[in-house]
Parts: structure tokens; C-alpha cells; sequence
């Protein structure tokens, strides 16, 4: 495996495969009565959030915490940045504390790409989400909910559904299914496909009804609203009429179909409370296999030979 | 391909020092020796250490099911994740750990192991199983013990106590994996089993 992991590509078909088989025997963590494992004992995580997060924040500070690395949770407000500080002075007061990774999300998009490869952290550098970008460690997990209920998931069939142009989940989906064999179509409005999107590994369709009945997994992408500057569609209701998941198109999906959202939901707008409750959509599921699959990436990124003293410079006296 | 081709050994400089009857008289010896020590099967729990343990295991219970007519539980206890050498050493593929159901609590665990080494493999062991729950005893049966401890750990059932010297190797292969049933010494460098 790389060292950093960025993107949903960075993650070959092998590793893909490795870190989900590796979550699947950590998920059977969640069922004994002491969660820990003392795998990353004196390690050192440092969740530096610029961007509000619940789940993924908690996710990532469990995960860590199940391994026994040490913790430390970084968010923009109440930090230096509210301050004006930059990405690099943060960095290196991070790497003068000895970070063995970062996990980073940030609104700019490639914030975690300039943070690996500009040399100021030694660190493994996670990207949590970036900007519009990329969010390849819920992709991890969903690839994982999906084999949980589909098994092997070479053709099968996944719709991914709504604002794909503002979606870093979408992009590493695409990218981490397309790898793992799975055939990935985007639904969206033509106003929130981005420019591009033709060089993905997907299809992409203007009319959800049409993809319902061939779909294995249907996946809901939030609305962004707090990414839209633009006018995109007339109206919110015209946007649930054509791409929300109701009762009415819910029906029509296969009987082995689930129903995924990354979360949070903006209930009634892309997916109605009922399917979002419904038996066969695994929502909640996601968020418990989160944590496995970020011990998963932690594990495999850390343990092995402590990569900070790897990359000191030839010929330079290294204090241990 | 030949399982000797495999798993890397040159016949030229291995000998095989237990074969497939050696192996099943020493599994059905240690399924008597535990039973004995135990006075029966009931609150026994055998559990393999990955990989070739969680076989040795499975036929250790079969034998004592055999011996007393009542089923005996076999599980799994992957270590990977308690090893003292995580930081050192690239990471490893998880396996599966399996409890049979009744849990650790309260029984008497007996751990299995192909090869008992350094003792740093059952060290792992005693922690993940501190994890799992509390058994009441546990003890260690292995097929062979080649010596060269570096730990205070002995086995409480041995299948063949093969003195080695620290440049060999030691390798046991069973069908399940291997498609046959050895344990096998050879010259060759590296000899960690």
C-alpha cells in the first residue's frame, strides 16, 4: 500500500480488497466487551478538522482509539486558523509534535494532496474529504456495506443519485467500485454532473426511473446547499419529484436492493423518512462499519516500520 | 506443484522428521493427554492459533470427540494485531478469530500451535485472550516444540520435542493447506517458523 491514502485510485484492486477483509475481521470488535486492541500503542493521530464533520470526526477518533493510538483532535474554530494561520504553519506545528498520520479534511480541494507531497509533515496524511473532491475512507466503507450484503461485488450494479458535482463521495465511490469490478451510474440533473465526468470509469443517466429496476445498491447523495451559488434546479420540490427516493420508486427496485446515504440526510428532499427507516436501507449500518473500516486503513498505513524515521534525510544523525 | 516446491523447500537439504501417521499418533496422543489432564472434555475449549494452529486444532477436538463420544468445541485466535513486532515488521493480513459459543468465561482454554518457537506467538496469544473474556486455565499444545525460548513459556502438550539449531528450519504442512501431512527440517537460512 501507499502510504498516503488521498484518493478512491490510490487503493489498487489488491489493497482495496486487503483493507476490506482487513475490516471485516475488526468489525467483530464491535461485539466483544473490550473494543481495543493494543496494535498502535504509542502512536500518535491527529484529526485536524477544517471543516465541520459528526460522523467522520468521531469515526476516525474511534478507530484510532480502538487501536491504542494516542488522539488528538484539531478543528478550525477556536484554533490559530480563526487567526489567519496557514496550512503550512499548522502542518509544521503538527510535525513538531510527531504525528504518526494526519487526518485531514479541509474545503479546498487537494488541501490533503499539498499537505502529503509538500514535505512539511513526515507524516501518513488521510484525506477526509476534500472540498468537492475526494472522500476515499467512506468509499472504503461503503464498498464494505455493500460486500457485507452483496458479496463479491464484480457486476454489480450500483446507482449513485443527486448532486454528484458537489460530491467528494461520489468521485471516490466511482473510482473504488470501478476497481473493485462494480458498475457504477451516476443520476443527477445535467446541471450537477460535473465537467468530465465522461472520463469517469461510470454511466451517467438524466432519469432515475429508468436505472430503479436494474440497480443492486441505490446510493442518495445529499443536497449541498451550502456549497450551491448558483441556481441548479427550478425548486426543491421539482428536484425530490425527479431524483428522490419515495415509497413509489422504492417499490420498484429489486427485492435484494439496499438503500445507502451517506449521510446527513436531508429527509424529504433526496430520500423520504420511510425508505430512509425502511428495513433494507443500511444507513445506520454504514456509520458502525465506518469505524472498522478506518481501523482498517489506520493498521495498514501504521504498523510496520516506523515510516517518520524512514524518510529522514541520508547521513543525518536521527534521535531515537 | 509439489507443497515442498511451495513453501520454498529444497528437498536436497530437508529431511522429514514426522510424517502423516507420526502426525495423527501425536494429535491423538495430545487429545488423550488433555482429557486426562482434565478429567474429560466438559468446560474444555480448544482454540488454534492461525494459520496451521486453527487445523491442528480442529483435529485435536475431532479426537477427543472421538476418545469420549460428545462433541468438543474448536475455535480460532488470531494474534496478529497483539504481536510484539507490529512496529517492525510490515503489516500482516488479519485471520479470523472464532469463539465457539459459551465464550472463553470460566473454561479451560487450550491454545494450539504448529510450531513453539521463541514463545513470542503465545505471548500474543495470552493478551488477545485477556481480551476476549476470562478462562478459568490455560494451557499450550503444540505438534512440535524445537526449542530456543525467549520467553518464559512452556508447553503443557508436546506432539515431538525437536532440538534445532537456530539456522534451521522448521515447517509444518498439513493437508489442509498443503495438501499433505510433514513437518519438515531443512538448512535453509531464515529458519523463523
Amino acid at each position: 500500500m501507499r502510504r498516503h491514502l488521498l484518493s478512491g485510485a490510490d487503493l489498487t484492486r489488491e489493497d482495496a480488497l486487503l483493507v476490506l477483509d482487513t475490516a471485516a475481521e475488526l468489525r467483530a470488535l464491535a461485539d466483544r466487551p473490550i473494543k481495543k486492541l493494543p496494535t498502535l500503542r504509542g502512536r500518535t493521530v491527529v484529526n485536524l478538522f477544517f471543516e465541520d464533520s459528526t460522523r467522520t470526526r468521531i469515526s476516525f477518533e474511534a478507530a484510532a482509539k480502538r487501536l491504542s493510538a494516542d488522539v488528538i483532535n484539531f478543528s478550525a474554530k477556536g484554533s490559530s486558523v480563526s487567526k489567519g494561520e496557514s496550512l503550512k504553519d499548522t502542518a509544521l506545528t503538527l510535525e513538531a509534535m510527531g504525528a504518526d498520520a494526519v487526518v485531514i479534511r479541509h474545503s479546498a480541494s487537494g488541501a490533503p494532496h499539498r499537505l502529503a507531497t509538500s514535505g512539511w509533515v513526515r507524516s501518513c496524511v488521510i484525506n477526509a474529504g476534500d472540498g468537492t473532491h475526494e472522500h476515499p475512507t467512506q468509499a472504503l466503507l461503503d464498498a464494505f456495506t455493500m460486500r457485507r450484503h452483496l458479496g463479491d461485488l464484480d457486476g454489480r450494479r450500483v446507482t449513485i443519485v443527486g448532486d454528484v458535482l458537489h460530491s467528494r463521495v461520489a468521485r471516490s465511490n466511482a473510482l473504488l467500485l470501478s476497481t473493485l469490478g462494480a458498475d457504477v451510474t451516476l443520476v443527477a440533473p445535467p446541471t450537477l454532473l460535473p465537467v468530465g465526468v465522461e472520463a469517469w470509469p461510470v454511466h451517467t443517466s438524466y432519469d432515475l426511473d429508468t436505472e430503479l429496476d436494474k440497480s443492486d445498491v441505490v446510493m442518495m447523495l445529499r443536497v449541498q446547499r451550502e456549497r450551491m451559488n448558483a441556481a441548479f434546479f427550478p425548486s426543491a420540490r421539482e428536484y425530490s419529484r425527479r431524483y428522490g427516493l419515495d415509497e413509489r420508486r422504492f417499490a420498484r427496485l429489486p427485492d435484494h436492493a439496499i438503500v445507502m446515504h451517506p449521510g446527513p440526510m436531508n429527509r424529504g428532499m433526496e430520500i423520504s423518512a420511510n425508505v430512509a427507516d425502511s428495513t433494507r436501507s443500511v444507513i445506520v449500518e454504514q456509520v458502525t462499519n465506518g469505524v472498522a473500516v478506518r481501523m482498517a486503513v489506520l493498521y495498514l498505513l501504521l504498523s510496520g516500520p516506523d515510516t517518520r524515521l524512514d524518510d529522514e534525510p541520508a547521513g543525518q544523525e536521527v534521535e531515537k | 506443484m509439489t507443497s515442498a516446491q511451495r513453501s520454498g523447500l529444497d528437498l536436497d537439504t530437508s529431511r522429514v522428521v514426522l510424517d502423516e501417521a507420526d502426525i495423527a499418533r501425536a494429535i491423538t496422543r495430545i487429545a488423550h493427554e488433555i482429557l486426562e489432564r482434565n478429567k474429560g472434555p466438559q468446560g474444555v475449549l480448544i482454540l488454534g492459533i492461525p494459520t496451521r494452529g486453527v487445523a491442528l486444532a480442529q483435529r485435536v477436538a475431532a479426537a477427543m470427540s472421538r476418545v469420549e463420544g460428545v462433541p468438543v468445541a474448536a475455535g480460532s485466535l488470531d494474534v496478529t494485531m497483539y504481536r510484539d513486532d507490529v512496529r517492525l515488521r510490515p503489516a500482516r493480513t488479519l485471520e479470523a478469530t472464532t469463539i465457539p459459543s459459551g465464550g472463553v468465561d470460566g473454561a479451560t482454554v487450550v491454545l494450539v500451535d504448529d510450531v513453539l518457537f521463541s514463545g513470542r506467538t503465545i505471548r500474543a496469544a495470552l493478551d488477545a485472550l485477556n481480551d476476549v473474556g476470562r478462562p478459568t486455565a490455560v494451557q499450550l499444545a503444540v505438534l512440535v516444540d524445537r526449542g530456543h525460548r525467549e520467553l518464559p513459556i512452556r508447553a503443557d502438550f508436546v506432539g515431538k520435542n525437536l532440538p534445532t539449531s537456530l539456522v534451521e528450519r522448521v515447517e509444518v504442512l498439513l493437508s489442509e493447506y498443503d495438501g499433505t501431512d510433514a513437518v519438515v527440517i531443512s538448512a535453509a537460512a531464515g529458519g523463523r517458523a
